[in-house]
């Protein structure tokens, strides 16, 4: 009964165009509660797009290029769940048609360095000093930037993501559309060629 | 310093980056912590590791700059 008599009012509205002003006042509100939200986040998805981009322009370009679509296509993200990581989906999709896959995957054999291997390293050509953050005082702002720079891809997207993005593994793999596990063993690896990368600085800055 | 690198030690590096990443299971978490608190090696290691984490945060972090902000927001669509 309820049932029919609400059928009754909005046919009684729509004769006089009440539920259509209604339904895109609604609209309206929503989409502009969307964007708010999501202009929010902008500085987070910039962190992370920085280091997923080669460059900062490259990063500029993608942030806008993914907030334009996500404006556009607002309707298609599902309230209450989480609006970082859908941004971020849209981003590494994005910076995946732009065709920055043509990287190679790396050296395997190259990187399997136990996960000490950089402490190792650090305290052993330094001064004898085994104080963590003494040691890590020998790396240079700019030795950390070049260094996951060259990280490859594939295993950069999930250090950022996860190490610099607080992602969880579940997210990470939703955003890069690739199995939890991938991202589990992608992380390890990848933290890995970090501190590779990061032990050859060094021994760069000592000859 | 507690000296040679043994299995518990070998089976502790295996545990440090999920130790680190919060997700080991508690009866992990308390065995990976017995260990480190009877290593010296182990638990310096597992603390240069997650200095390291920060250290990297910090270094690469860099802000948006101000145009991008003005640009993004001047990409939403106005109401009619």
């Amino acid at each position: 009964m309820g049932c029919s008599a609400s059928v009754a009012l909005v046919a009684a509205e729509d004769e006089d165009g009440g539920t259509d002003a209604l339904r895109i006042a609604t609209e309206a509100r929503d989409r502009v509660r969307f964007e708010e939200e999501a202009l929010a986040l902008a500085d987070q998805v910039y962190r992370v797009a920085r280091h997923l981009a080669n460059s900062r322009e490259e990063a500029e370009d993608l942030v806008q290029e993914t907030y334009a679509r996500a404006f556009r296509s607002w309707r298609s993200f599902q309230p209450g769940t989480n609006l970082r990581a859908w941004l971020l989906r849209i981003l590494t999709n994005l910076n995946i048609d732009r065709g920055r896959r043509n990287q190679r995957a790396p050296q395997m054999q190259a990187l399997e360095a136990n996960d000490y291997f950089l402490y190792d390293k650090l305290a052993d050509s330094g001064d004898g000093t085994t104080d963590e953050e003494r040691v890590l005082e020998r790396l240079s702002q700019d030795d950390v930037v070049s260094a996951l720079s060259a990280v490859p891809h594939d295993f950069r997207d999930v250090i950022v993501l996860v190490d610099l993005g607080d992602f969880s593994y579940q997210d990470a793999a939703q955003i890069l559309d690739i199995p939890v596990g991938t991202v589990m063993s992608r992380l390890h690896r990848g933290r890995r060629i970090l501190k590779r990368e990061l032990a050859e600085s060094v021994a760069e800055g000592d000859s | 310093m507690t000296g040679v690198y043994d299995e518990g030690c070998a089976h502790c590096e295996e545990m440090m980056q999920p130790y680190l990443d919060h997700v080991l299971s508690d009866a992990e978490v308390l065995e990976a912590e017995a260990h480190l608190q009877r290593c010296d090696k182990c638990r310096r290691r597992y603390r240069f590791e997650e200095s390291l984490r920060r250290y990297v945060r910090l270094a690469v972090d860099e802000h948006m700059s101000p145009a991008l902000r003005q640009k993004l927001s001047a990409l939403r669509i106005p109401l009619d």
